[in-house]
């Protein structure tokens, strides 16, 4: 709700949870502005389904984080290695 | 890290580093290819059809990096810099394939549209409260923690990243699985700081909804 007043002091209007949800990578990334996290911090302070979004979005953070995609072959390496020896013994440094 | 690799201490310093490939330290040598290689074809994989492909191009950046090394002045991160010669060897094999760049459609516009990181009927959608939660979040901290870092958990994770949209799906790899910072994915893709973060915001919304209706749909 924006009152007059509001505007008048040229408050921003509060944050609801549905822009809330938009701007949280924002947020987490450091992207905002003073007021803009003022903004964020004053919503989530009153909102229990805020608070525990933006903890939702950490766990994910984390959650990815221990997720192990595939790695390069053993062959791959080996044969990596292997170059490695050879440029290094042709005396290239 | 691993116990199997002795007393060795790989070199930790960007400049160490470089000495010690330059002095033939194979193992320092070694070191960085476990670091980055798995990270390298992933990022070759974006623009090679094939992970044999992908493969090749990074034994190829690898060259190009033991080539390059005495050129190497430091002016970027090292890891920025190898992340360079991986993705300009793998645009020249991808050409070759007649493939175009996966970043190429993301210059200005959104391909992917307003989508809603929550879906709309999760919040009101009139009167005083509009806005706000119909269903709020609920406390993941009150699960078990077997539940978070079960192997189920884990699977689901990667089936939802495996479903994302392509960029979306290699800005969430590189930032939140390989750890590189968004100056990083920026320097390597060659997209801009809004592109980035949009497609970061997208693919961990995304990611989370997939945990929500795994972690609480089996609750109940």
């Amino acid at each position: 709700m924006t009152g007059i007043w509001d505007r008048i002091r040229g408050r921003q209007p509060e944050l609801s949870c549905i822009e809330l949800v938009e701007i949280v990578t924002d947020y987490l990334e450091g992207g905002m502005s003073e007021a803009e996290r003022r903004r964020f911090d004053a919503h989530i302070a009153e909102c229990d389904g805020c608070t525990n979004y933006v903890d939702q979005i950490r766990t994910t953070i984390v959650t990815v984080g221990r997720v192990r995609p595939d790695d390069l072959s053993d062959e791959a390496k080996a044969d990596l290695l292997a170059a490695f020896r050879g440029w290094s013994q042709s005396g290239s440094a | 890290m691993d116990e199997h690799v002795e007393q060795y201490a790989a070199p930790a310093g960007q400049a160490e580093i470089v000495a010690a490939l330059k002095a033939g330290d194979e193992r320092a040598f070694a070191a960085l290819v476990d670091e980055h290689g798995a990270a390298m074809l992933r990022v070759a994989l974006m623009y090679v059809s094939t992970r044999a492909v992908a493969e090749e191009v990074v034994q190829e950046a690898w060259l190009g990096v033991l080539k390059g090394i005495d050129r190497f002045e430091g002016r970027s991160s090292l890891k920025t810099w190898i992340f360079r010669i991986l993705t300009n060897t793998a645009k020249t094999r991808g050409e070759r394939e007649g493939r175009s760049l996966p970043f190429s459609s993301l210059g200005g516009g959104d391909p992917d549209g307003d989508e809603p990181a929550v879906d709309a009927d999760r919040f009101v959608g009139s009167g005083r409260d509009e806005g706000h939660w119909t269903s709020a979040p609920s406390r993941w901290s009150d699960l078990p923690e077997s539940r978070l870092v079960g192997k189920e958990t884990l699977e689901v994770t990667q089936a939802a990243i495996d479903a994302l949209p392509e960029a979306q799906r290699i800005v969430i790899t590189m930032r939140d699985v390989d750890g590189f910072s968004s100056e990083e994915v920026r320097n390597v893709l060659g997209v801009s700081e809004s592109n980035q973060r949009v497609l970061l915001h997208r693919a961990r919304s995304k990611v989370r909804r997939a945990l929500e209706s795994y972690l609480e749909g089996e609750r109940t």
